[in-house]
Order: C-alpha cells, then structure tokens, then sequence
C-alpha cells in the first residue's frame, strides 16, 4: 500500500533537526539552573544540572539493563502454547 | 435526599434492562446511567446511610466521606468515558459486564464494613472477567481463568481477615486495620492482589492485554484504584508499604522497555504508577495520602486515555505489537494527538495532570527524608516517560513507517479519548479543583520556578537519552516474544512439576503392577508344575518314608506332653 501523500517526518533531514532541537533544549535547561535556585530537600540535588544529569543516565542504564535482562527473560511468542 | 440508596444499585440494576434496548436508544440508556448516579451522588449528604442489621451487626451500604466521594467521582467518571468508548460494540454481555463491573467497585467504595466489601469485592471480579473472556478465543479462556482465580483468592484472603478481625474487635466495620495481627496480615493481602504487590501482580500484565480492545479500557480504571483505595483506608501510614511501593515502581519499567505488546507495555506501567500511590499511602502524612489519592484519580484518566488509544489501534489494525507497528499517525492523527496527551500526562509534564499529583508524593517522601526511596521514585519517574511516555506513542504511531493505512479511530472512541484528554489537561492546569475534592486539605503548590525547572530537565534528558540511544542503534528493537515473570510460577513450573510427578507416579505404578504381575504368574505356574507329573502333588510316595514321618510327630507329642 503506497501513500501519495508525503508527510513532514517522512524526510530524514527533518527528524534529525528535531534530535538536534532536543540537544538545544536540554542545553537551554541545564543552563537555567544557573539563573534559577531550585530548592531541594536533599542538598546534593543542588548541584548544577543534578535533574538532567540523574534523567540521561537512569535512563541508559534502565535500557541497558533491560537489554542484557533480555538474555534471561526472553522467550519465542508461543513459549507458554507448547 | 437521605442517601440510603446505594449509588452502586444504579450501575448494577441498570445492567439487567440493557438487553430490552437496541441502537441509538441503547446508547442512551448506557450513557444515562453513569449520569444518573452522578446526580444522585452529588445529592448524598456526607455521613452513614443505608444500615442493615445483620447477626447483630451493621452493614453500611453507603459510608459518604471525602476519601469514599472521591474514588465515587472518578470511577462514576471512569465509567461514563468507558460506556462511551464502548458504544459501537455490538455485544450485550460486554456493556452489562462493564456496568456491573464498575458498579460493583463504586459499592465497594462506599461500603462502610468488611462483609459488604468483600460482596462487591467478589462482584467486581466475576464481572470483570467476563470482560476477559468475551474476546472468544481459547487464549482469552485461560487467560481469563488465572485472572479470575487470582481476584477470588483476594476475595478469599479479605473473608478471612474479616472474620479474625472481627473476632479480634468484635466489629466489622472497615476502618483502619494496621499491620498487627493476623487480621491485617491476611488483609494486607488481599488488598496487595488487587494492588498489584510485587509477586501478586502477574495476573494484571496477564489479563489486561488479553481483554477486549474496549474491556482493557473498563479493566484499567477499577480493580486496581479499588485495591489503592482499600489500601488508603485501611493501611496508611504503615511503613512497610513505603518499601513495597519503592520496589513495585522500579522492576516493571525494566520489563516495560522489553515488552513487545503495547498494551502490556501499559500494564506495567501501570503496576509502575500504583507504586508511587504505595509509597504515598505508607508514608501516611496528609500530603502523601492526598498525592496517593489524587494521583489514582489522575491515572485512572490518563491511564485510561493510554488503552483507549491503544484499543483503537488493535480495533483497526488488529495488532498491538510494537514490532508490526508505526507510522499510524498519517491514518489516525486525532488517536495519536490523544495518546501524546496521555503519555505527557503519565510523564507528569508540567501543565499535564500527573504533574500536580505525582509531585505531592515525590515532596512527601523528600520532607521525611526518605533518601533511597526519593532516588528510585526519580528513577521511575524518568524510566516512565521513557517507556510509557516516548515508547507507547512512538512504536504504535512513529518510528519506521510500516506500510498499514486505516481508518481513525470510531467517533464515539474519539469523544472518550477527547474528553479524557481534556480533563488531564485540565486537572494539570487548574489543580485546585482536583485539590479541592482530597480528603485532606492541601497547602501545596506544584508550580514553583524550581520544581518545573528540575522535571523539565528530568525529562527533556530521559527524551535525550532516548534519542541518543535510538541514534546510535543501541536501543532495544521490539521483538515478537514473551518475557518471563513472575507467572512463569504457575504457568510453567507449576504445570511442568506437576507433569513430572504425574509420569514418576504413572512409571511406579506401571512397574509395581508389572512385577506383581510377573510374581503372581510365577507362582501359578509353580503351583501348575506341582500337579502335573513330575509334581510334588503328582509324585507316588514310598510307604517308609511315611512311616517316618508319622513316628517323628508321634515322639515329638511323647516330648511336648513330658515338657507340659
């Protein structure tokens, strides 16, 4: 089934200036804790860019370890058929 | 208007007259209901109605406070949106079970003692499995057997804890219950199925996604918020759920990511969202018990938007696995805007509902100083935008284009998902009207300057991540599979034990049979010889040989008379 309509997202030049927009605003934001004191109740959550830095790296180590659990929980699709 | 009448009955009666409509006036009725007993509600003055004395006891049918109220809203809510996105379905048993359903959670909502609790406990899961079932397959039969199994054995562990209980105190009435003793344990349990505890929460990714794409919908929005309210009333401030939560809103985002079908992706993240409310609940301050409340309101709306989309999408393209799926959104634009409000507001964007409402059990755990569990929260509340918020709208709707052109999503689907859309949006930008409604009074501000900034960094950088590792190949491909959990106790090495010990007990007594067999033959054929020539009983006997004989008993008499 072909689609004659063509669809913004469908030029990868396109999605790649979407990737480096979200570069731009993640930088954008980890500059503002320099403008804006975040209150926290745990001091070490002070520390510039504390939110960002804990949110990228939780995140490729939730994918990394998910991958590698993979090799132990992964089963064919009619594992619990036969 | 004294409020007697239990607001369930209007659900559930409701459902026998189902079957006398047809067409547009059954979609009337269906949609009156839920109106009808909202109106009612909102009569109901608060206070203890509906008392029948039973065995010297009183069972309260309608127990009208802020906390019963507000899980009376929002499941009346629930189930307004549902029968809505419900409406095309031609098959009566489905929108009876679903009115009984729902009705059975709201009676569970407002019952005031253990004994009427546990009558629509049972209620809401015989009802609700027929919402299992009626995709009419031999997989939905046995999926919808183990989950049934499961609901009756918490129904089973909630009438034993009420009667030690009530032999304990004498009183039935539900109230607070505490963990000590018994009683609490065994209803710690029954509240924890229906909660979803680690290691009781399999029957949730088990059954949900096997569901009707329309009874997923139902099924998101009561058993578990049922187990969250039981929780609320009975067990807040114990600590122990503070580490049950903890943990119950980390494992599953890591099975999350790996899963393949987009609505169990949505289960776990679900069990995921119902281990903050654990938190806040055993964290039991006012500001954590209102951010435990407030956020099942807030999920069973955009959790609900979530399967709603999905289930339009397994409606129209017949599939819901992220490896068949993508590019859905040059076909179903209006689903996918929708999703996207849902998956923000899972996220706790700011301005999306999730925000006002996760964040007040996040402050309540950083206020206690609770270190460790305030760092996996973070966790979890990164690791749920990244699997609920990004994976869900981008395998089903992005990601590579897999050739399927369909139809949008049916109109009514469309009202549904718009009006929940609406209410996430609204709820996360006027949460006061939401604060209002809490059983505490709330002295919170979610929009200050700080706590934006660090959830906005929070998530753009999990959006980051995502990106960078989807760029760089290394993130995970979705892949036809079944992973496994913790079912695989009861559907794998359960079956395969017990096969086991069927074949060693069928071997034993093959081989048991068999030689008492071989002995039995042995010996007839020995007896067989002995009549036949040369036989012992065919033998011809010497006469002195019996002369002998006869004088040895004759001396041996002679011996034993001397002896005596």
């Amino acid at each position: 089934m072909s689609d004659p309509k063509s669809y913004w997202l469908d030029d990868s030049a396109n999605v790649t200036k979407i990737y480096r927009g979200l570069w731009l605003v993640c930088t954008l934001l980890i500059l503002l804790d320099l403008v804006i004191h975040r209150h926290e109740d745990f001091a070490f959550a002070t520390v510039f860019g504390y939110h960002g830095f804990y949110g990228f790296f939780a995140c490729v180590a939730l994918v990394l370890a998910a991958k590698q659990l993979r090799r132990v929980l992964m089963r064919t699709e009619d594992y619990y058929d036969r | 208007m004294t409020g007697d009448f239990p607001v369930a009955l209007i659900p559930i009666l409701g459902a026998v007259l189902v079957p006398l409509f047809r067409g547009a006036m059954r979609s009337a009725y269906l949609v009156s209901l839920p109106l009808l007993a909202f109106a009612y509600l909102l009569t109901v003055p608060v206070g203890i109605h509906g008392g029948i004395e039973v065995l010297g006891q009183t069972l309260v049918l309608m127990r009208v406070d802020k906390l019963s109220m507000l899980f009376g809203y929002i499941f009346l809510l629930a189930l307004l949106l549902s029968v809505i996105y419900a409406l095309h379905v031609d098959d009566t048993m489905q929108h009876m079970a679903g009115l009984v359903y729902a009705g059975s959670a709201i009676g569970a909502v407002f019952a005031g003692d253990l004994m009427s609790l546990f009558v629509y406990w049972e209620l809401t899961a015989v009802s609700s499995v027929l919402l299992v079932w009626a995709r009419r397959g031999a997989q939905s039969a046995a999926t919808g057997m183990r989950y049934v199994i499961v609901q009756l054995l918490s129904g089973m562990f909630l009438l034993a804890g009420a009667l030690v209980h009530w032999h304990d105190t004498g009183s039935l009435a539900f109230g607070h219950i505490g963990l000590n003793g018994t009683a609490g344990m065994l209803i710690l349990v029954a509240f924890g199925i229906k909660s979803a505890f680690p290691l009781l929460h399999n029957w949730l990714m088990d059954a949900y996604p096997e569901a009707t794409p329309t009874g997923t919908v139902f099924l998101s929005a009561f058993t578990t918020k049922l187990g969250i309210y039981a929780l609320a009333r009975g067990f807040a401030g114990n600590e122990e759920l503070v580490w049950i939560g903890t943990l119950m809103a980390a494992f599953p985002i890591f099975y999350a990511v790996i899963e393949n079908d987009l609505r169990r992706v949505l289960a776990y993240s679900m069990n995921n969202q119902l281990g903050f409310m654990v938190v806040g609940i055993g964290i039991g301050s006012e500001l954590a018990v209102n951010g435990a409340v407030a956020h099942a309101f807030a999920d069973i709306l955009f959790k609900g938007l979530l399967f709603m989309s999905m289930g339009a999408v397994l409606l129209r393209t017949g599939t819901i696995k992220g490896s068949e799926l993508g590019g859905l959104y040059k076909s179903m634009p209006w689903t996918t805007g929708f999703c996207m409000v849902g998956a923000a507001s899972i996220s706790a964007f700011p301005l999306f509902s999730g925000f006002v409402t996760k964040s007040m059990i996040m402050t309540a755990a950083a206020g206690e100083g609770m270190l460790l569990t305030w760092l996996v929260l973070l966790f979890a509340s990164a690791g749920v935008f990244h699997h609920a918020g990004i994976k869900i709208p981008y395998f089903a709707f992005f990601a590579h284009d897999s050739g399927i052109r369909c139809a949008e999503a049916p109109r009514n689907m469309l009202v549904a998902m718009g009006t929940a859309a609406t209410l996430c949006i609204g709820i996360g930008v006027f949460p006061g009207a939401l604060y209002a409604l809490l059983p505490f009074p709330v002295n919170y501000e979610p929009y200050t300057a700080s706590h934006v900034l660090a959830q906005l960094q929070l998530l753009f950088f999990s959006a980051l991540a995502f990106a960078v590792l989807m760029r760089t190949g290394i993130y995970p491909p979705e892949l036809p599979s079944v992973n496994l959990d913790s079912d695989w106790f009861y559907r794998r090495l359960a079956p395969v034990v017990a096969a086991t010990f069927r074949y060693a007990l069928a071997e034993t007594r093959a081989g048991l049979g068999e030689s008492l067999q071989h002995r039995a033959q042995a010996t007839a054929d020995f007896l067989d010889r002995q009549r036949r020539p040369p036989g012992l009983l065919s033998r011809s006997w010497p006469t002195g040989g019996m002369s002998l004989w006869v004088m040895v008993m004759l001396m041996s008499y002679l011996a034993l008379y001397y002896i005596g």
